[in-house]
């Protein structure tokens, strides 16, 4: 397949594009492999980018000559175009569907992306820290590394290395494993040196319409929490996918509703759900975590397949619990773990000084471990009924770990904008760090050798202040959430730490739902005034950083909204 | 004292809403002018204390197994659930508290034992911190075109405004007279707020008595005489805040409101601003929301928008939005008028004048706007708060409404105001509590009558000594927010409205972020503060020594350790903090252990021993927010957590911090 296939017109003089709550801008319209780029006419002084696979939804009205395209994007932002020309607008309008739904993962744009201040493999960590696997064997010896899976009959989406309870032979391992949805068996997520409790996570058991029992399964996880302590296994609420994408979809269309009244906008907000979700994630991972620090207990959590709610409520738990996993690093190394790869057993697999018997599994463990992201975050709230697999599981994490950084301010060393930085990368993103849905794909695609990664990128110091909080301090102690609906809040406007230079459009601090619709720049001098109580005047120097790139052309700039610290680079327009 | 029928009652369980598993056992006592709750045992002596003008209401429920439940709710949305083990005990606490909690003269109010052991000048110098005087001339008054006016001097016109009132100079002594027989309770038309720049003005009055067809020449010369003391405008908007319909209604009482034919030049709006019983019964609705035992968020959700509160609070700001607009923008004076002009028109008077007047957002000018437009114009504290035993049907919530609309607009102006949250959660509770003179009367004339100026102290000397409390950290004097008028978000705005846990679940602090932003800020301030004192000192030896480097190193080096002792002050913040009832969402969670749900509810108010044992009860009013105070502002005060873990947290994060 060719791009240009696909664009059946590139250039339109004489576009209006109107965003919400900014000046109309009039230009002439281009449609590149994977941009949209509009630059102003005749003053030619303002240039805006959109990432194509930002787009979630086109809707084209042809009214007498010319027509409107509106784009809703995933991010949320709403574009409207308004094209001289019916058959302009036709074509630009099927253009831009074609161009956002590319199937294929190699056409992406993470695989043209070559940002100059990068290197390709560099911030693609193997998910290394070695020191966690030592840790955790200085720490216990209740565990060990077992071959069981080395033929991957265990279970074919498990590294052939894994952790299993010290005290359970291979063939118990083996015979669990046939009890689990997928073979996923029990395994190790976290360690909680603590008291020496641990948090497992596997799918579901298939006990079948008879009830089956099975008396491996039983019994590995019996021997997790041998030692007379009491067993808890958490029944996770129900967030299936389906409710939660139209939970999702149902608040979005409510924020966008022009002026409710109070109670039209709280009983909307009401039956959108969502909030219900967040406090009933909220809840299960602070009742995890509760377990494992308060009760002495382990804990086994598990959804369906084990690749969504689990992993939500897991990696909440390790940061209710984990100061660690506070820091910028170690939210980045619990995402990696949690999200992406599943860490704990692949560390393991690779710190082994290989057996002999194992000698031959050089070749990457199969199958999905992490969230499928690429299923998951194909379509945002624009979408709600289109596929079945998507589901805002990573937003509703973000919005959980939001809540926590808002009743816990100086805990978490990255702030908001890290935030919405995930998410917009999720759904759309010049890197490669959120593509396909399993480690298997990712190898297939050689995505570390052939794509940026989100990481380096937020790693480079001038970008990386853009997301630690001024206000972070080391706090030792487990964060403990207020989980009562008073406590919890729209993810609505706290500052967060980003300048906007005159003409970007970047209503950073409405929070996640509101943040194209609220202007806000009282919130941002009341970040600003944070910044300058806590940092001194550092900040204001700092703002001309990044400005005055040379001409970005499409397929050399950095392209997507992440990059806000440019003043004109790809991708920070069009919002 | 002849009202205690049981000054003590051992034994008596005080019980935690969150979790029905968490009650101290302990004895309560009550005083002439609180109840007191004393714990048994523990180490801390936690007690509680409820001033007796705080109680809204005492419930008595059936009697179970382990005793007689006795519920007190308070003013200050404080609720008390305690259970004593005799039903005969139970009774007495009751009959004794529905009699102290409803005294039927003044004198029987706090503010006349009260005695903070200031002398009487430094008493006499607290009453006149607050000047209206010099409120006036500060805005402007009297010029060429507003006069004051003795009319009012024995209150021979009208007894519930002040002896002093501005009016256009134009208007005799006979219009005004004139004008004040039109108006309900004859409160004439008066200026509240002068705008220096332009000459436009908001004026209050009361309803006219204009039923279906009366007229009154003195009236429209009145309204005349306002609109001609700004010549740069050639209208008059007047602007009733009642619903429409309730005007209409007025009208067959022979009120009403202005025909627009009858009065030359003004333009009339109606801004519906439901009545004080509705106010009420929302208020109401809204906080058995905020009591429900373990809501989901639907629940929650639903309810907050069943009680309509939300709705009422943004009316009365668009009400002050749409006057502020007038005089700042179109540059037109207003005369603002509801039924009797002494509640709804408080209300916008003083939120338009809050976002005109970067004054009245200073914590002097804060205090001087509630004493002009509140206090001196007779909104009736007594009657709205249930000061003093009367018709329950009075009671309306209408300046804890003003203050909501003050948080509301703190939330979307974060360095406009130089107060911060606690400012006016305390001036809230001071207003119920009658420890301070101020808000006592429902008039100027009865507290003249009463001499409260010398027989009781003024609240805002005490708020004012105690001002760093109540410092906003982002406030700067230079700042753009801090300057001319606030233009809030119209639309869409309503995202904007939120409700104010910090107020209506105050006491309970399981609600609330664990770590205040507010304190945090303040004290990197002072440190700041501290170190450009400290640099400034070292830049002079430095000239003086002509030698370089050396002395900036230091301080910048201290710079950077400062990051380190916050470090340990905000973890130690965060000692409040244990696990809640986290399984309200998931019934079938299967082992609960009795440890759970340990949360550290702050329904308990605490005072050290210090502070108990010694009689100056200026401490009490403290202590309300004493522990809201302990547990942000100075971590050595964790030992005050009531929950029965507190013990072990503390040890482990005393130890941490250490």
């Amino acid at each position: 397949m060719e791009f240009s296939e696909l664009i059946k017109t590139a250039t339109v003089e004489d576009v209006l594009l109107s965003r919400q709550g900014l000046p109309d801008v009039r230009g002439t319209l281009c449609i590149t492999s994977h941009h949209l780029l509009l630059s102003s006419r005749p003053r030619g002084d303002l240039e805006l980018w959109l990432l194509i696979r930002n787009v979630d939804a086109v809707e084209k009205r042809v009214c007498g000559s010319s027509g409107s395209i509106t784009l809703r994007c995933k991010d949320l932002k709403v574009l409207q175009l308004e094209i001289p020309g019916t058959e302009e607008c036709l074509n630009v309008a099927s253009s831009i569907e074609a161009l956002s739904s590319v199937d294929s993962v190699m056409m992406l744009y993470p695989f043209f992306h070559r940002p100059p201040s990068l290197r390709l493999r560099q911030g693609w960590h193997p998910c290394a820290p070695e020191r966690l696997f030592q840790q955790l064997a200085a720490q216990t010896s209740r565990w060990r590394l077992s071959a069981v899976n080395r033929d991957f009959s265990a279970c074919p989406s498990y590294p052939p290395a894994v952790i299993v309870p010290a005290a359970v032979a291979d063939d118990t391992v083996a015979k669990a494993a046939r009890f689990r949805q997928g073979g996923r068996f029990p395994v190790l997520s976290y360690f909680h040196a603590k008291n020496g409790t641990a948090l497992l996570r596997s799918s579901q058991p298939l006990p079948g319409p008879k009830r089956r029992r099975c008396l491996e399964d039983e019994q590995l996880l019996g021997t997790v929490v041998a030692e007379g302590e009491d067993n808890a296994t958490t029944p996770l609420s129900p967030c299936r996918g389906r409710p939660l994408q139209e939970s999702f979809a149902r608040l979005v269309e409510a924020c966008g509703e022009p002026a409710p009244s109070v109670e039209r906008w709280l009983g909307r907000l009401d039956s959108s759900r969502w909030l219900g979700h967040v406090k009933a994630a909220l809840s299960t991972a602070c009742l995890a975590a509760q377990c494992l620090d308060r009760e002495g207990c382990s804990v086994l959590v598990h959804g369906a397949e084990g690749t969504d709610t689990t992993l939500l409520v897991t990696a909440l738990a390790q940061l209710i619990l984990q100061p660690a996993c506070r820091t910028l690093e170690g939210f980045q190394a619990l995402l990696e773990r949690e999200w992406i790869q599943v860490r704990v057993v692949f560390v393991m697999w690779r710190r082994v000084r290989v057996p002999a018997h194992l000698g031959a599994l050089t070749q990457p463990p199969h199958g999905q471990a992490g969230h499928p992201f690429q299923l998951r975050c194909a379509r945002s709230a624009a979408s709600p009924a289109r596929g079945k697999r998507e589901a805002p599981v990573f937003l509703l994490f973000l919005d959980c770990v939001w809540q926590l950084s808002r009743q816990f301010p100086f805990s978490l060393e990255f702030g908001e904008q890290l935030l919405l930085t995930l998410f917009d990368n999720a759904y759309a993103s010049a890197y490669g760090t959120f593509l396909c849905n399993s480690e298997k794909e990712r190898r297939l695609c050689r995505l570390r050798e052939r794509t940026p990664s989100l990481w380096a990128r937020l790693e480079q110091p001038e970008e990386k202040h853009k997301y630690l909080n001024p206000l972070y301090s080391h706090n030792p102690l487990p964060l403990w959430p207020c989980g009562q609906p008073q406590g919890i809040q729209l993810w609505h406007a706290i500052p967060v730490p980003e300048r906007r230079a005159q003409l970007r459009p970047a209503p950073s601090l409405a929070g996640f739902f509101l943040r194209w619709i609220r202007p806000c720049r009282h919130l941002d001098e009341a970040w600003e005034e944070m910044r300058r109580l806590v940092q001194g005047d550092k900040s204001s120097l700092e703002e001309g950083e990044g400005k005055g790139r040379a001409g970005p052309s499409p397929r050399l700039g950095h392209g997507t909204h992440a990059e806000t610290g440019t003043g004109q680079g790809p991708g920070v327009g069009l919002g | 004292m002849e009202h205690i029928r049981m000054p003590k009652v051992e034994n008596v369980r005080l019980l935690d809403r969150l979790s029905s598993r968490r009650a101290v056992v302990g004895t309560l006592y009550l005083t002439a002018t609180h109840v007191i709750f004393v714990e048994n045992g523990s180490e801390t002596r936690k007690e509680t204390w409820v001033l007796h003008s705080q109680i809204a209401s005492i419930e008595k429920q059936a009697t179970t197994a382990t005793g007689c439940p006795l519920l007190i709710r308070c003013k200050n949305f404080q609720v008390i659930h305690l259970v004593i083990p005799q039903e005969r005990d139970c009774h007495d606490v009751y009959i004794s508290l529905i009699r102290l909690a409803r005294p039927v003269k003044y004198e029987e109010l706090y503010c006349f034992s009260f005695n903070p052991k200031l002398d009487k000048e430094e008493r006499e110098q607290g009453w006149k911190l607050v000047d209206l005087n010099e409120e006036y001339n500060r805005m402007g008054v009297p010029n060429n075109y507003w006069q004051i006016s003795d009319v009012n001097r024995d209150y021979g016109v009208c007894d519930s405004y002040p002896t002093e009132v501005y009016v256009p100079k134009s208007a005799t002594a006979h219009i005004i007279v004139g004008s004040s027989k039109f108006r309900s309770r004859r409160r004439f038309p008066a200026l509240s707020y002068y705008c220096k720049g332009n000459n436009a003005s908001i004026c209050r009055s009361s309803q006219p008595l204009s039923g279906f067809s009366a007229r009154c020449l003195e009236d429209e010369q009145m309204l005349q005489a306002i609109r001609k003391a700004n010549p740069g405008s050639d209208f008059l908007y007047v602007v009733d805040t009642r619903p429409k319909l309730n005007a209409m209604a007025n009208r067959a009482a022979g009120k009403g409101y202005e025909n627009e034919d009858n009065y030359s030049n003004i333009k009339f709006q109606f801004i519906g601003i439901e009545n004080i019983h509705v106010m009420r019964n929302s208020l109401q609705k809204m906080l058995e929301v905020c009591e429900l035992k373990s809501p989901s968020m639907s629940d929650f959700l639903w309810g907050l928008e069943n009680s309509g509160w939300l709705k009422h609070i943004k009316a009365i700001m668009d009400a002050g939005i749409f006057i502020a607009k007038a005089v700042a923008e179109e540059g037109v004076s207003v005369l603002v008028h509801c039924s009797d002009g002494w509640d709804r028109t408080a209300q916008v008077c003083s939120v338009a004048s809050l976002l005109l007047d970067p004054y009245y957002r200073t914590m002097k000018g804060f205090m001087v706007l509630i004493e002009k437009d509140w206090v001196s114009f007779g909104h009736k504290f007594n009657h709205r708060y249930g000061n003093l035993d009367g018709d329950p049907k009075e009671i309306s919530p209408v300046i804890d409404q003003f203050i909501e609309c003050v948080w509301q607009l703190m939330e979307q102006f974060p360095c406009a105001f130089e107060f911060n949250e606690r400012f006016l959660i305390h001036i809230q509770h001071h207003i119920y509590s009658c420890q301070f003179g101020n808000f006592l009367c429902n008039s100027q004339k009865e507290r003249r009558e009463l001499k409260i100026k010398e027989r009781t102290y003024s609240l805002w000397a005490h708020l004012w000594k105690n001002r760093a409390d109540y410092l906003n950290p982002l406030y700067r004097s230079d700042h753009s927010q801090t300057q001319g008028t606030l233009h809030p978000q119209i639309a869409p705005c309503n995202f904007l409205y939120k409700f104010w846990s910090g107020m209506y679940n105050r006491f309970e602090k399981g609600l609330h972020p664990r770590q205040s932003v507010t304190d945090y800020l303040m004290a990197v301030k002072e440190e700041t503060q501290q170190l450009e004192e400290e640099l400034e000192v070292l830049q002079e030896r430095l000239s003086s020594l002509q030698k370089s480097q050396s002395g900036n190193n230091k301080v910048k080096s201290k710079q950077q350790d400062r990051n380190k002792q916050f470090g340990v002050y905000t973890s130690n913040n965060s000692l409040a903090n244990t696990p809640q009832e986290y399984s309200n969402d998931l019934k079938s969670f299967p082992s609960r252990s009795p440890s759970q749900g340990d949360e550290d509810s702050a329904l308990i108010l605490t005072q050290d021993n210090l502070k108990s044992s010694d009689p100056d009860l200026s401490a009490n009013s403290d202590q309300e927010s004493g522990v809201e105070d302990l547990s942000c502002r100075s971590p050595s005060g964790g030992g005050c957590l009531p929950s029965e873990d507190s013990g072990k947290d503390s040890d482990e994060a005393v130890f941490l911090a250490g």
